[in-house]
């Protein structure tokens, strides 16, 4: 087994609503992101995995609020850490986020330059102007970005575009792990095609040594990331290789989401779509047992009886949720 | 509806606005219900007599009941009062340029710098000082005459017959009369003006006049914006071209320029207070029209209007109910701005004289103007134009409060 | 295509520009195409391709520079405001973003209601209007009972664009233009919608025009597919034609450019484009 890089111990974070309640958006999350290989993480609006993006980084500030759990980065506890001192020892340098719609972060009166000069010099005061731009034509040259776009105000480039900017200048400092929330959600499809293009070229280059991806769209992660998470309602409902989870799925609810996948290929018309009905539950106040219940076809009393199911593990990192064993599921699947 | 204003009156800043609002008006309100009377009925003979109570001379000394009190300090206070320590430096001043030595001379013991004083003082030694400071010591000379005096003051009466003096009376020094049996009192906690006017009977009336005006020249500013802007933002084309037109050469020539130009040109016997209200509404409406209808040119391409007209509703159903319900907070909040910068115009226009004609009824800008021109603010008559400029200070303050606490409510981005 | 109906809406030559001078933008560039009775109609394109104009053209919402709409065989005419009545009796949209459809202040009720006025008049007693009410909720798998009273922004993003399809379902148009009903839904209740709007076709005959920017989704639904760049039609046909075995260079990368699941998705064709 090669080296762990970030792991995520039972993290339980919440954030605070505009009116003063707590939502619990993060329960009790366990990952692990080894050296060289890239994590995935599905889920709907609302399941937590942009919270959860950022409870990773153990940089919390409100309305985030750390419950409990443990984040080792590369062996370290960094749980405990001062948020002053994450933010300036680790973020950027250790991990690097790039938050959804980052691209509209770029202030608009200053160029590309004079941005990754900011980056770098919250870092290291001492770098001069042209060790930076020796440095940032390099990267961006490695990385199929024209040295132009340096001098460049963010209105002059297209969307896809500043998202690959962003993401070369989220990479400048070196960090071993790069969390990329929906980066391409908001692309069209051949810009999105080349951001993630990009990304898996930092993965082979080297440039980071791991990678956690959030989308909503499973089309996407199958093809990126080695291993799948699939979120719901806070908690992780099953884990496996990109493979196991999206060609066979075992938890009810990441069945019911591949069911409902659409892509252009040979023999998706005859396909039926699934629909799960309902929605999902309210984090305000999350009920106990299995929090898709409500919405299972399988569902039986035990289901929302027990105050917490726990995860299955069946070897090789394949866990989910269900107080159902494998054979009993994939019978349940195979009769309808 | 309800919810809306349950998080309005959450706000704190909204809440603290409307508070200073309220209790003005009640102010307003219940004023007059105490004080009686003409608020422009000059008493006074003379300008700016200080904030005090007057006590009726004549009245207390026939009042029913003459007490004596035996006051330690009573002929300290007295002297205290006829001979400042500004007067005592003076004569000390005096004595030492006749040639006294400075040590001599105690300004605190009152006997014996008088002794000195007396003994030494000739109203015609000139030492060099120039015309007007002989004078002064002259005239202190006389004043202090009998200022150690124990007596009291006898009142005379003249005989009709003989046309002779007989004394019918004596005040002592230590006689008192209790304030409440005294027939003619008259509290003026902010003096009178340069007419002999009570301010703070003016100062109320003035307020509600100009909140008045302002209110009326608020609710037609923003009327005429609202709809002007509705028209151009919704229907757009050439009427948007018109109307623009029109906002832009009002903008363009400053609002104020044109609002003394007009005052000017009604002449001053017609310039009522509704006048000069109907005159500001008309001058200032020019910005509610261009936020209106930047507000309504983004909600025009939204899908509920779109929504709207695929139900077949008429323009004038989407202007009042898909439009408008959007809007209203906005111009909720612009009537409110608009009521606030109407009275500052007017108290603008007054101070300069372009504001109603002066015998009908005050305003916050008359009672300014007034005081301008008699020069309270040279003279230290600080009643006179002070509590003017707080109340002014305190309308519009409460005002824009509330703007800001809508501001926060109605929009999200600025909410914490 | 094949029931033997004739041409429901074409239109020739359609141009919509927006601006003047150096601002002018050619939204929609010289369209032509001919949509069928009880057909589905996918019109695809990348944002910026100028498709949701071209369904506001088609609706009637904005006027087009250029070019000729012909409705029924007929030209349309929706100079006056009965004619545009007239014309969105037979042809409604249901729009992308469910919370900014809706008028916040209005209750689901007068939504629905305002379809029967403009169907049936106002001769109709209540009890009949709630009846219909009933049966078009009824049709989205929802209960009118418990929407009574409501506001639309108290229902979820899914529940709001069923509530869309009863509002079609009262009004029984002839044409239904869906511009991206799913895209702001997650996939679960992705497939109730879907499921819905091709019930509205096969039950009612309502002719579908789906304005998407998913590829798969147009496969999915579609009998036709048009592809659309930059204001322009590139490519139209079946959709086993032009997503399958698709000519066109554009649409091919378009194509190549979606993730697949069966089938290889190759990342190292990409060209990082610089501008």
């Amino acid at each position: 087994m090669s080296k762990v890089l970030l792991e995520v111990n039972e993290l339980s974070t919440k954030y605070v609503t505009r009116f003063h309640e707590d939502v619990y958006a993060v329960d009790r999350v366990s990952l692990k992101v080894e050296e060289g290989k890239s994590l995935g993480i599905a889920g709907e609006s609302g399941c937590g995995k942009s919270t959860l993006a950022l409870s990773m980084m153990g940089y919390y500030f409100p309305p985030l609020h750390y419950i409990s759990g443990d984040i080792y980065l590369d062996g370290n506890n960094i749980t405990k850490m001062d948020p002053d001192v994450i933010r300036r020892k680790i973020l950027g340098t250790e991990i690097s986020y790039i938050p959804q719609a980052a691209m509209n972060a770029l202030n608009p009166t200053q160029k590309i330059l004079s941005f990754i000069q900011d980056v770098i010099w919250a870092h290291n005061p001492k770098a001069t102007k042209e060790e930076i731009f020796n440095l940032a034509k390099e990267r961006f040259t490695l990385l199929g970005l024209p040295e132009s776009v340096l001098y460049k105000y963010p209105v002059e480039l297209s969307g896809g575009m500043k998202q690959r900017t962003v993401i070369a200048v989220s990479v400048i400092l070196g960090p071993k792990v790069l969390i990329a929330d929906e980066p391409s959600s908001a692309l069209d499809v051949t810009s999105q095609k080349m951001v993630i293009k990009m990304l898996v070229d930092l993965m082979e280059s080297g440039f980071i040594k791991g990678m956690v991806f959030i989308t909503h769209e499973l089309p996407l992660l199958y093809n990126v990331t080695d291993d799948i998470m699939v979120m719901y309602a806070g908690q992780i409902v099953e884990k496996g290789t990109a493979d196991e989870v999206v060609l066979d799925p075992l938890h009810p609810y990441s069945r019911g989401l591949m069911g409902s996948l659409i892509v252009p290929e040979e023999g998706m018309r005859e396909q039926k779509l699934v629909a799960i009905p309902g929605a999902p539950p309210n984090l305000k106040d999350p009920p106990s047992g299995c929090r898709f219940a409500a919405r299972c076809k399988y569902v039986i009393p035990q289901c929302t009886k027990m105050h917490t199911i726990e995860m299955q593990e069946l070897g090789n990192g394949r866990e989910y949720r269900c107080i159902f064993s494998e054979e009993e599921l994939r019978k349940a699947y195979q009769n309808g | 509806m309800k919810h809306t204003l349950r998080q309005v009156f959450h706000s704190g800043k909204f809440v603290a606005g409307f508070c200073i609002l309220v209790a003005l008006l009640l102010l307003i309100a219940i004023y007059p219900l105490f004080v009686k009377g003409d608020p422009l009925a000059i008493i006074g003979q003379g300008t700016f007599f200080p904030p005090g109570t007057y006590v009726n001379t004549y009245d207390s000394i026939y009042a029913p009941n003459t007490y004596t009190l035996n006051l330690k300090d009573a002929a300290a206070n007295r002297i205290a009062q006829r001979l400042p320590e500004k007067d005592r430096e003076e004569m000390k001043t005096w004595l030492v340029a006749y040639g006294i030595p400075e040590e001599q001379i105690d300004v605190n013991d009152i006997k014996a710098l008088l002794d000195i004083w007396f003994e030494n003082y000739d109203p015609n030694e000139s030492l060099g000082m120039i015309y007007a400071k002989q004078r002064y010591y002259q005239r202190l000379n006389d004043s202090i005459r009998n200022l150690l005096s124990i007596e009291g003051v006898i009142l005379a009466e003249k005989n009709p017959e003989t046309g002779e003096l007989q004394e019918v009376g004596i005040v002592n020094q230590t006689d008192y009369v209790n304030i409440n049996e005294v027939a003619n009192v008259r509290v003026l906690p902010l003096g009178t003006d340069n007419f002999g006017r009570d301010v703070l009977t003016e100062l109320v009336r003035a307020t509600a006049v100009s909140l008045e005006i302002g209110l009326v020249a608020g609710v037609i500013a923003t009327l005429i914006g609202l709809t002007l802007g509705l028209l151009a933002g919704y229907i757009g084309g050439w009427v948007d071209d018109f109307i623009m037109f029109i906002t832009n050469l009002f903008t363009v020539i400053p609002s104020f320029v044109l609002l003394i130009l007009i005052s000017f040109s009604i002449g001053q016997e017609k310039r009522g207070a509704v006048t000069i209200a109907i005159v500001i509404g008309l001058t200032s409406w020019v910005w509610t029209t261009r936020a209106v209808r930047s507000q309504v040119m983004s909600l025009r391409n939204r899908d509920h209007v779109n929504l709207s007209k695929l139900s077949g509703h008429s323009i004038f159903y989407i202007i009042t109910h898909d439009i408008f319900p959007y809007i209203a907070s906005y111009v909720v909040m612009a009537l409110i701005l608009q009521i606030s910068s109407a009275i500052l115009a007017e108290a603008s226009l007054s101070i300069l004289g372009l504001g109603p004609r002066t015998t009908d009824v005050p305003t916050l800008g008359l009672m300014m103007n007034w005081a301008m021109i008699y020069q309270a603010h040279i003279m230290g008559r600080w009643w006179a134009y002070l509590p003017v400029i707080i109340m002014i200070a305190l309308i519009t303050f409460s005002m824009n409060l509330m703007n800001t606490g809508l501001d926060q409510v109605f929009n999200p981005t600025l909410r914490e | 295509m094949d029931n033997g109906s004739g041409s429901c809406l074409k239109c020739i030559d359609l141009t919509k520009i927006y601006g003047m001078g150096r601002t002018k933008t050619l939204a929609v560039d010289h369209v032509s195409l001919e949509i069928h009775n009880k057909e589905i109609v996918s019109i695809v394109g990348e944002s910026g391709s100028g498709k949701t104009t071209l369904a506001k053209l088609l609706l009637g919402l904005t006027e087009p520079t250029e070019g000729e709409i012909y409705f029924l065989g007929k030209k349309r005419d929706i100079s006056t405001h009965k004619k545009r009545l007239e014309y969105w009796k037979n042809i409604q949209a249901i729009f992308q973003d469910p919370y900014s459809s809706y008028n916040i202040f209005r209750k689901i009720d007068d939504v629905l209601l305002d379809c029967i006025n403009m169907r049936d008049g106002k001769n109709i007693s209540r009890e009949e209007k709630v009846h219909m009410m009933s049966e078009a909720c009824r049709f989205v798998n929802m209960k009118f009972e418990e929407l009574t009273n409501k506001y639309p922004f108290e229902l979820s993003g899914g529940q709001m664009q069923r509530l869309m399809i009863a509002r079609v379902f009262l009004l029984k148009p002839k044409i239904l233009i869906a511009d991206e009903p799913t895209s702001m839904i997650d996939a679960c209740s992705r497939a109730t919608i879907l499921d819905m709007l091709l019930k509205l076709n096969a039950e009612e005959g309502t002719t579908l025009i789906f304005i998407t920017h998913d590829i798969g989704l147009a496969y999915y639904l579609s009998q036709t597919v048009y592809i659309m760049k930059k204001g322009r039609i590139v490519e139209s046909g079946t959709a086993e034609e032009v997503i399958l075995h698709p000519k066109e260079a554009y649409t091919k990368r378009l194509i190549s450019d979606v993730p697949k699941i069966r089938e290889e998705w190759d990342l190292s064709t990409v060209v990082y484009s610089t501008e």
